[in-house]
């Protein structure tokens, strides 16, 4: 069974954005209505987003990292948000382990954004109903669009290709390869959510060289050692072989 | 979270209508055991049903200022398999028709005696419908209170005291309410009903202690460490990641500040217990259905305080993740 994901590499994401404009460009534009901004420019504003990014601070100064963090519906493959909706509007697709909301079925009681532990889920302010990241299901399987434009918005926007999506549950899939081999990781485990996106951690390279490989402490080969000068009229190697 | 009205008065008048229609049947079976004398008439159980089911009429229409799409409401019957909001959306109604039901036998005089136990106890037909009626009430507790109480995160809720404090707090105020309303009848069930709510308030005040002393002491299972996947104990967010409101700064933080939040906390301790056991202890003495009624008014002005409470006091993980806005 396929479950399409989000593979977010921490270690290249350089905080700019890109993901949340073009998401919410591409959303914003569907048929499924617009994602309300309220008062825009007025004192208050407020608007609807699938994704964030967020930037944490780690360390203490001076040895501080930033790490710039991007948050969209994790598309968890026990969804604690899809058995809570009284009407079935959430739901998590079997074909594809996509879950999404049925906008025309939503009551909006919200009670699915209180089962979400990540905080992911927004009511949208005009239409009333809820709303997350459908994983651009209406771009990801549109075939009017170019083979290599079948991904979502954000994925494509990233410039650092911080997002790899593909099917987490195929080995072969660059995204399953890249959890497997770079330490994918999820969030909060300790609700067993088993999110399907999974994000791969900062990477140092670093070698560690200790003094004792500067210098050969242990010698028993005398290597560079200071070899005396040999005495003016002892024979050379080359008069010995011509000798 | 951040405390919705709507939900506030759904849970506290609905609670009140559960614990009075409990206590009018309580008072019922009493007679029928003979433990009590027969009361006046019928009209006593048919009045306080009515008031019983007007309180559950105006919880339920609260609930739906809940609601982005109200008129959808009857959707949310369909996942009663997974879901206990739906599992509430089918017993409010169905307790409610019930109660009616009840009622209505009362009223109308339509309660042939279906069998005697014993030669002694007559069991009619309101006592069946009751017993029945009683069933959905208590389901009714359990499913409001299980809407809380199933969603792991919010660790607060996720306690069996969830259950017991809102079954024990609705039933308290439903029995203050039914001492009021039976001493203004002149009915000679008020001192059964007082001494009961007295009990049973008595009780909620151990259970709602013990769930305030557990949540005092909570330890959160998630921090910026888990909700980052970043092993560090110093992690400090410089930015939400925008500067706007969003959805999920407005649902769930309660934005009172800590003076507010420990008065609410103070206030709803001194109303709902103590205040009203007085008021009622009064009443009971002097035979003053006023004092009772302030009782209860005065207890289910603390039950709001009470409720607000509870939804203040949850701490979402996702909070987390909302910590500077930049
Ligand atoms: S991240 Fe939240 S909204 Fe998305 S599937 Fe998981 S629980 Fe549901
Ligand atoms: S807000 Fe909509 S999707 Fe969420 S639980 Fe309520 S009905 Fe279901
Ligand atoms: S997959 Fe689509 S909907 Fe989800 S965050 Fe990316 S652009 Fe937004």
């Amino acid at each position: 069974m396929s479950q399409l994901a989000l593979v977010i590499d921490l270690n290249v994401c350089v905080g700019c954005h890109a993901c949340v404009t073009s998401c919410k460009e591409w959303n914003t534009s569907g048929t499924a209505g617009y994602l309300a901004d309220m008062n825009p420019f007025g004192k208050d504003p407020t608007g609807t987003f699938f994704n964030r990014v967020q930037t944490f601070e780690v360390g203490n100064f001076p040895n501080t990292e930033t790490v710039h963090f991007p948050k969209s519906c994790l598309h968890c493959e026990e969804p604690p948000c899809v058995p809570v909706c009284p009407t079935g509007a959430s739901y998590k697709r079997d074909e594809d382990g996509i879950v999404l909301v049925d906008y025309d079925k939503c009551i909006g009681c919200k009670y699915c954004s209180w089962a979400c532990p990540y905080g992911v889920r927004e009511l949208d302010e005009h239409q009333k109903v809820m709303k997350k990241c459908t994983l651009c299901v209406d771009r990801i399987y549109d075939e009017s669009l170019p083979e290599n434009e079948r991904k979502p918005a954000c994925v494509m926007a990233c410039p650092t290709n911080a997002r790899l999506f593909g099917d987490v549950n195929d080995p072969d899939s660059e995204a399953a390869q890249a959890i497997r081999e770079r330490g994918g990781y999820q969030l909060m485990p300790e609700w067993g959510t088993r999110p399907a996106n999974h994000y791969l951690p900062r990477r140092k390279t670093r070698i560690t060289i200790h003094d004792d490989e500067l210098v050969r402490a242990d010698n028993p080969l005398n290597k560079e050692r200071q070899l005396p000068m040999p005495d003016a009229d002892d024979p050379t190697l080359d008069e010995t072989t011509s000798w | 979270m951040h405390p919705a009205f709507s939900v506030i008065f759904l849970t506290t008048l609905i609670g009140a209508g559960q614990g009075l229609y409990l206590a009018l049947y309580t008072g019922q079976l009493y007679e029928v055991f003979k433990v009590l004398p027969v009361q006046d008439s019928a009209h006593f159980y048919a009045i306080g049903s009515l008031v019983a089911a007007v309180l559950l009429v105006a919880g339920l229409f609260s609930s739906f200022f809940h609601l982005g799409h109200p008129e959808r409401a009857w959707r949310s019957a369909a996942c009663w398999r997974t879901s206990w909001l739906s599992r509430e959306v089918i017993a409010l109604p169905a307790f409610l028709g019930m109660v009616s039901a009840y009622g209505l036998i009362h009223y109308m005089g339509w309660n042939p005696v279906l069998f005697t136990f014993r030669d002694t106890f007559a069991v009619d037909l309101s006592l069946l419908v009751g017993a029945v009626a009683s069933l959905l009430g208590f389901t009714l507790f359990l499913c409001t209170a299980m809407i809380y109480a199933c969603i792991k995160q919010l660790q607060e809720w996720a306690t069996p005291l969830t259950v017991v404090n809102y079954t024990l707090l609705g039933s308290a105020s439903g029995f203050m309410l039914a001492t009021a309303f039976s001493a203004w009848r002149g009915s000679g069930l008020t001192d059964f009903f007082g001494g009961w709510a007295i009990l049973i308030t008595l009780i909620a005040l151990v259970t709602r202690s013990a769930s305030l002393i557990r949540n005092g002491r909570i330890k959160h299972k998630s921090s910026l460490e888990t909700a980052i996947g970043i092993r560090h104990a110093r992690i400090e967010q410089k930015s939400q990641g925008f500067m706007a409101g969003s959805f999920n700064t407005r649902e769930y933080f309660h934005g009172a500040p800590k003076h507010v939040f420990n008065l609410v906390k103070w206030s709803f301790l001194v109303l709902v217990f103590p205040v009203p056991l007085v008021l009622v202890s009064i009443g009971l003495g002097t035979h003053t259905s006023s004092l009772l009624f302030i009782a209860f008014l005065v207890q289910y002005l603390g039950l709001l305080a009470e409720r607000w409470f509870f939804f203040a006091q949850a701490r979402h993980p996702q909070n987390l993740y909302y910590q500077t806005v930049g």
